[in-house]
């Protein structure tokens, strides 16, 4: 295909792209975004594939068809409570390739554009490729548990951190003067630093940011992509490339904000160590002490009698896969004309918007589902809030205890309501490793257990 | 401890402290409780009904007095009944210090420790002994209720074969517990309602219960702390009864209900807003006992003024007596469940004690001092102060400007991010020019630029776009810009040309192999999950 029909395909392409972003901005369009994004690419590979670059169709056609069925298997298999997961580990393929089709590129015979510039482009791409692929492989260990979630914190980290940036730097100096046969060895040790630079990095990074690691990883695997277009002076992979990017950045931003962290400090870590040192502040102590514990048939009988229950999830609901059962319990509530209402922290859950996937996922209408700025004012007026499976994101010490490590967050303020059932297993901390003044407040009623167990017990007591 | 609830004296009250329900808790608390015959009956609670829950009848009026240790009383105790109060005994009733001085030194004087319950400081601990709240929330209730009874129509609008009715129009004008209470009220009778406020921050709350707020343009904030209003300067009443005059007109029933704490009620219905109004309006006046925000209001009575019926009743929450008393009641189980119940610890430190003592030890403890770090001036949720500082922890309600939550869906710092690159961008370019200016540049220096462009457009365009995605669906975003960075299978392509067996086209296949599970599984979960959403 000539050239330019080639440059208008990947401009369609990118067309498509944008769209998709842009469709996905509601759930209206959410579907169609979804098409937009696999009509692009489509229209992608195609152009790519009859552009006259590429010659080997049979190995291709093999590869992409195995690597199809097996992205559609496991994309079919996937419970919606591992979606996390899945996600993580995709972005891991992303960095792999990048850093495969850098080395491709060194090693293939591309000799018309060699150079420095082109040297040091394959650099950027196999150090950003690298460093994403070994940083969503641990992100993956930690979202299945396989690896303890809790921040690895080396002594002198941010030195190690520099120290590496610093290798690094000179290895690409050395790259970009050195002829192809020289320079592959500094590029492998230079992935190889990378590699080790992404492992640390997200060891480094507590449970409760884990949402931010991951949006941040997807925006990674956007500049690695970004910068295979510009090593191979490919438009379509740095305008894809950059849109993937500026998205999984703004989503990053967009939970700092709602964690009131800085992004700068979760990117490199640190959090969740300092806060568990520091005992929380005694500004609630004083208001009464005990916690009191409610049953089942008491929570349903607060919910049959109240007009409007509002229903807070967290992580607790995911890993007891839940969800089926709260939507169980909310149709009963509805039925029984009880007005009832989710209300979604930003950061609940360990993904952005993970909450939100499972109560689709349970067929939760979602213009019952609230996100926090639009609830919060609607608790004074709420009877019951029912709190499954979530802490820090509902714990007062946010707003009041300057000296707790989550000060300054906001919260959903759940505690302006008349009633709140906490749902928990225990009264251990939450993630952020912060007592919650919230179990011990007057309106509150600790319901203990596992949530899978207790909203069963909850749903039969309502039925009954 | 013994407990004495007395019949109520004053004329028309029909409430009483205790009801059977909270005699039971009481008992719960460690008292014994005994009761005037016929205290609840107004109440429709009758004797036998507080004997079942362990109280003792008492038949001798004077003997519930004189034998108790604490009196719990819903008014405020006449010189006469004080004088039959044991020396040394305790008092829990509305006491209105600042109106009663008399009261509070003979109280003083007879060494009674005495609570009013009207002072119980407005926090959010003591939300649950609010008997204010409590009460105003039936009065805004029963004040809709009393007036719906005197309309001579319908509140809700109907179309029949005998014609068509028209909704009632209310206005509220104070949008306190009673104000929100009327509000809710009228509006589940089917009435079309309007509400005014001098506090701007209540607007979410008079909208929220399906009001309509009107305001005055003109910016002056009567938040006078503590959930109530200040008095507001002549510019801005003067508006305020231009406002009112052009709704007087229209408006069917108007529920007034605007107290300043201390102060004679504000005077906000002139006798030309009546005259404007329609016979058969009416107008009710909740401030009637503080002098009426009504000018035609007789404390107490509803009277007639050309054909609109203005009720002055100062007795609302008695109308509604069972409730009432059960709420009053259970607000003081909760008052004394924090004076430790029959161990009866009055602790000065302790803020709502602190607050609501009166008398104790023969001295007078009203006005209690300052408290030393403004605490939340509290509002009750129907009554909330706008909160201006961040860091007040728990005056929670609705309107509070949420500081922290930055609006998600806004491109935020493309500001200073983005002039940031535009200089960087300009100051790149003045370089190149200064050091390339005249000479050939390097081709692939050129190349280099031109991608640099598209690149940073494609940055730009990516930042706008993905700032308006809503929070719900950021696990999709994610996981299709997964699947679209997956474009990295075309990179792979790039090297799948020439001989099979040479590293090149080795890697990049594999290359392409990853790339493709990403792509099909990123797209497949991804229209998985948006499947699911559904309205």
């Amino acid at each position: 295909m000539d050239q330019a029909l080639l440059t208008v395909a990947y401009l369609i392409a990118g067309v498509f792209f944008i769209l998709s972003l842009g469709g996905l901005s509601s759930q209206e369009t959410a579907r169609k975004g979804n098409l937009y994004g696999i009509i692009g690419m489509l229209i992608a590979v195609v152009a790519m594939a009859t552009g006259g670059e590429v010659t080997s169709f049979g190995p291709l056609v093999g590869a992409i068809l195995l690597a199809a069925v097996i992205g559609a298997t496991l994309a079919a298999r996937v419970a919606m409570t591992a979606m996390p997961e899945l996600v993580a580990i995709l972005h891991s393929f992303v960095g792999l390739a990048a850093v495969l089709v850098g080395f491709a590129a060194y090693v293939g015979d591309h000799g018309s554009h060699a150079g420095a510039l082109f040297n040091v482009e394959i650099f950027i791409d196999i150090w950003i490729g690298s460093l994403t692929f070994t940083g969503s492989v641990i992100a993956f260990g930690k979202l299945r548990g396989s690896i303890k979630s809790k921040p690895l914190l080396l002594p002198g980290r941010h030195l190690v951190n520099l120290a590496m940036l610093i290798g690094s730097i000179v290895l690409c100096v050395m790259v970009a003067k050195a002829s192809p046969a020289d320079g592959l060895q500094p590029l492998l040790i230079a992935a190889g630093i990378a590699a080790v630079l992404g492992v640390h990095l997200v060891m480094a990074i507590g449970g409760a940011d884990m949402p931010v690691v991951v949006s941040m990883l997807n925006s990674y695997s956007g500049w690695t992509a970004s910068a295979a277009g510009f090593m191979l002076g490919n438009d379509l992979l740095i305008v894809t490339g950059a849109l993937v990017g500026s998205s999984g950045l703004i989503l990053s931003i967009i939970m700092c904000r709602a964690m009131n962290r800085s992004i700068v400090s979760v990117i490199f870590g640190g959090f969740g160590a300092a806060p568990v040192a520091k005992p929380s502040g005694d500004a609630d102590a004083g208001e009464a002490g005990e916690i009191q514990e409610t049953n089942a048939a008491q929570v349903a009988g607060e919910l049959l009698a109240a007009k409007k229950v509002v229903i807070t999830p967290g992580y607790g609901l995911a890993v007891a896969r839940a969800q089926h059962t709260v939507h169980e319990i909310s149709k009963t509530l509805r039925a029984a004309g009880v007005e009832v209402t989710f209300a979604i922290h930003p950061v609940a859950g360990r993904l952005p918007g993970h909450m939100n996937v499972l109560l689709a996922e349970a067929n939760v209408p979602y213009d019952i589902v609230f996100e926090m700025d639009e609830i919060n004012g609607d608790f004074p007026d709420t009877d019951v809030v029912l709190v499954i499976g979530a802490n820090d994101i509902v714990n007062p010490g946010a707003e009041t205890d300057e000296s707790s490590p989550i000060y300054g967050m906001p919260v959903l303020k759940v505690w302006d309501s008349k009633r709140v059932v906490m749902c928990k297993r225990s009264r251990a901390v939450g993630y952020a490793g912060v007592d919650n003044p919230l179990f011990t407040h007057p309106a509150t009623h600790m319901f203990f257990g596992d949530a899978g167990a207790t909203m069963g017990e909850l749903l039969q007591a309502l039925k009954s | 401890m013994r407990i004495g609830i007395p019949k109520e004296s004053c004329d028309g009250e029909r409430r009483v402290a205790a009801t059977p329900t909270t005699v039971g808790k009481l008992r719960d608390l460690g008292f014994e409780v005994h009761v005037e015959s016929g205290a609840g009956s107004a109440a429709t609670f009758l004797d036998a009904a507080y004997e079942e829950a362990g109280a003792t009848i008492v038949s001798e009026s004077a003997s519930v007095w004189s034998e108790a240790d604490l009196i719990l009383k819903v008014r405020e105790p006449s010189s006469e009944e004080v004088g039959k109060i044991r020396e040394g005994a305790s008092l829990i009733s509305f006491l209105w210090p600042a109106q009663n001085e008399e009261l509070v030194d003979q109280l003083r004087a007879r060494n009674i420790t005495s609570f009013a319950m009207d002072a119980i400081p407005r926090i959010s601990r003591a939300q649950k002994m609010d008997a204010l709240s409590s009460m105003a929330n039936i009065a805004g209730y029963r004040a809709v209720i009393e007036a719906a009874g005197v309309f001579g129509s319908f509140c809700t609008g109907q179309i029949t074969a005998a014609g068509r009715i028209a909704p009632a129009k209310v206005l509220v004008i104070g949008a306190g517990v009673a104000g929100l209470q009327a509000l809710a009220t009228a509006k589940s009778l089917g009435a079309i309602v309007r509400a005014f406020d001098t506090r701007p921050a209540v607007k979410e709350q008079v909208e929220s219960l399906g009001g309509e707020f009107l305001e005055l343009e003109f910016e002056e904030s009567g938040d006078g702390g503590g959930g109530y209003a200040k008095v507001m300067s002549k510019e801005f009443i003067d508006a305020e009864m231009a406002l009112f005059r052009e709704q007087a007109p229209e408006i069917d029933i108007v529920v007034t209900t605007a107290l300043i704490p201390g102060k004679k009620a504000p005077l906000l219905w002139d006798n030309t807003m009546v005259d404007a109004m329609k016979p058969g309006s009416v107008v009710v006046d909740l401030a009637a006992e503080q002098g009426g925000n009504c000018e035609s209001t007789e404390p107490g009575v509803a009277c007639q003024r050309n054909g609109v019926t203005i009720i002055g009743y100062t007795d609302l929450a008695s109308r509604l007596a069972t409730t009432a008393s059960e709420l009053y009641g259970t607000n003081m189980v909760h008052l004394l469940s924090d004076l430790k119940g029959a161990e009866y610890d009055v602790d000065l430190d302790d803020e709502i004690i602190r607050g609501a003592i009166i008398t104790h030890e023969g001295e007078t403890m009203w006005p209690p001092p300052p408290p030393p770090e403004a605490p939340a001036p509290a509002p009750k949720p129907a009554a909330p102060a706008p909160e201006a500082k961040p860091a007040e922890p728990k005056a929670a309600a609705a309107p509070e400007p949420e500081p922290a939550a930055a609006p998600a869906n806004e491109p935020g710092p493309i500001s200073g991010w983005g002039w940031l690159t535009i200089l960087a961008l300009i100051g790149g370019w003045a370089a190149l020019k200064l050091t390339l200016g005249g000479q050939d540049a390097d081709p692939a220096l050129t190349k280099f630029i031109q991608q640099l462009t598209v690149f940073v457009l494609a940055c730009f365009v990516g930042w706008q776009v993905v700032w308006s995605v809503t929070a719900a669906l950021h696990t999709p975003l994610m996981s299709v810009t997964n699947a679209i960075s997956g474009i990295i299978l075309i990179g792979g392509m790039h090297h799948v040309s020439g001989d099979l067996g040479s590293p090149e086209i080795i890697l990049g296949l594999l290359a392409v192999f990853f790339a493709a599970i990403n792509v099909s599984g990123g797209f497949l979960v991804t229209q998985r999950m948006l499947k699911m959403f559904r309205k």
